[in-house]
């Protein structure tokens, strides 16, 4: 039996008194490629932060390679892609720069960072297509080079799973078409993937098994399911505003 | 015969460029998470610990080093429970500190003029003793700046990435905080509570109009520092003027002339022949394509 990357049992989370996860319970063992699908407001990037530690829970359970998430400090073995980069600051800093620090997990804080980080950094650039913008500011690229840029950080550290927010979203075809291959040649490797998304779109090939979270549930826990509703339709395009709940049945369990 | 023949003068202008090169290396952590102003306002609670110290007989500065301390922790911790009243807790705290400065600094027995010098700063009036301790500290802020910027840089750039990461995000915060505070009491001796911010950000301001990543910002804003530090003090030499503001004046008048520079070296680049921009291949089938 392989072990078991990610288990979460019962976890519940609320946002002052609002419960956003209600009961949620899952397993990603090692070498899967999950995708956490769901409609805006369904609790799916809650779950995600509730898996990294960000977000408590008020009720049940995360472990993280078999550790109980408040102890687990093997922090190396995780590789997090942020859904889009921190608001930017005026201080310019280059891709390599935002690269390397994917390497401190691995590192520690004290350590210098040596031959190995730097050739660390180069062969995750390599890997997103990146690496004649590293000494670029972060700042000058587009929308999908910046999110190219993040998976790289997270890439850098070597790690054993990795977690993505949203990894594709509102991201050219180009930057879509990079970020697959580095995650197929992420997966090649025994790598672990759980990603949350909106829509798979090049992605889906990759994808192992589909869980969906619907109003704070677990709807779904297997095969990806077809897209409903609008969502179906070849020219739908992703225009969501900040609006109302989406209608059940948007990733309607079969 | 030049003025730095004396000793004042000469002590003035070590603890002039020591500020001078410190101060940026912690303000562009500072600038980064848009926190510019905090310098500003630990400084206004240092001067309370500069009133109990004039008050109570006790060393002024190792008083300030403890006021400011405290405020840096206590706007740490008001920063990371990230509440919207958290600038209105900011206000209190700073104008608190600048009026229970005051206050103090009326109750004991010390003269306006003695208030004026840690407002505006008083350089020329160091000691040796002074410049040890600005020197001793200095050199161990900036070894922590320099030592820790990885560490340092992926909290300011991205907190959650950094916590993910497994740092120590909150002792690196607190320790942010406490070498603000100790940039800002020794800086307080050369530029005076009113006028510390402008040292530790105005350089960094300057760097990031010419420079593309966060290594060579750092680096060419303790360069500007430890330049605006040395020319304040030979100005205010040659003219006679406040030290502490001739230094601040120096650091914006590089900032006025190397953003102008920049400004004026990008019109000439841009109507200049460009090769064509490489443009990632179209998303749509072009016809006849």
């Amino acid at each position: 039996m392989t072990p078991d990357v990610i288990t979460v049992t019962n976890g519940v989370v609320g946002y002052d008194g609002r419960p956003v996860l209600r009961d949620v319970s899952l397993t990603v063992a090692a070498g899967e490629v999950v995708a956490v699908l769901g409609a805006n407001g369904s609790g799916k990037s809650t779950l995600i932060r509730a898996i990294l530690g960000l977000v408590p829970l008020s009720a049940g359970t995360v472990a993280l390679f078999d550790r109980p998430i408040r102890r687990f400090r093997q922090w190396h073995r995780v590789g997090y892609v942020p859904q889009r980069l921190g608001a930017g600051s005026g201080v310019p800093a280059t891709v390599a720069e935002v690269v390397a620090a994917g390497r401190l997990a691995r590192r520690g804080i004290l350590r210098p960072p040596g031959r190995a980080d730097r050739e660390a950094v180069a062969e995750a650039l390599r890997a997103v297509g990146l690496a004649d913008r590293a000494k670029d500011p972060v700042t000058t690229l587009s929308g999908g080079q910046q999110q190219r840029t993040l998976i790289a950080r997270a890439l850098a550290g070597r790690p054993e799973v990795l977690i993505l927010d949203e990894p594709t979203a509102g991201v050219d075809a180009v930057s879509q078409e990079a970020f697959a291959g580095a995650l197929r040649d992420f997966t090649a490797g025994g790598g672990t993937v759980l990603l949350v998304a909106h829509e798979l779109g090049p992605l889906r090939p990759l994808i192992n098994r589909a869980i969906v979270v619907h109003q704070g549930f677990v709807v779904h826990d297997g095969p990806v399911p077809e897209p409903a509703g609008h969502h179906a339709a070849p020219d739908h395009d992703h225009v969501h505003p900040h609006g109302p709940e989406e209608p059940a049945g948007l990733w309607s369990a079969p | 015969m030049s003025l730095f023949q004396y000793e004042y003068m000469q002590l003035a202008l070590v603890s002039a460029l020591i500020i001078g090169l410190t101060a940026p290396a912690l303000g562009i952590y500072l600038v980064q998470r848009r926190l510019a102003l905090i310098g500003d306002g630990i400084g206004h609670v240092a001067l309370t610990g500069v009133g109990a110290g004039l008050l109570f007989q006790t060393s002024p500065v190792i008083m300030a080093v403890i006021a400011a301390t405290i405020g840096a922790i206590v706007i740490e911790l008001i920063r990371e429970r990230g509440r919207t009243s958290g600038d209105l807790a900011l206000a209190l705290l700073f104008y608190g500190g600048i009026a229970g400065g005051v206050v103090l600094v009326g109750l004991s027995d010390s003269t306006s003029a003695n208030l004026n010098a840690y407002l505006f700063g008083a350089l020329s009036t160091a000691s040796r003793t002074d410049v040890v301790t600005i020197a001793v500290l200095g050199t161990a802020v900036l070894l922590a700046m320099i030592g820790l910027r990885p560490a340092l840089f992926a909290i300011s750039h991205d907190e959650e990435y950094a916590r993910v990461s497994g740092l120590p995000v909150r002792a690196l915060n607190v320790l942010l905080a406490i070498t603000t505070a100790i940039t800002v009491t020794i800086a307080m001796r050369a530029v005076g509570v009113l006028l510390i911010s402008a040292l530790m950000v105005v350089p960094v301001a300057t760097a990031q109009q010419v420079t593309r990543g966060f290594r060579s910002t750092m680096a060419a804003a303790m360069a500007l520092g430890l330049f605006a530090g040395g020319a304040g003090i030979w100005m205010a030499a040659l003219a006679d003027t406040a030290p502490g503001a001739s230094v601040v004046v120096v650091a914006i008048a590089s900032f006025v002339v190397i953003t102008l520079l920049a400004v004026g070296w990008r019109r000439i680049r841009r109507t200049r022949p460009q090769p064509a921009p490489v443009a990632e291949p179209p998303e749509v089938v072009l016809d006849g394509a």
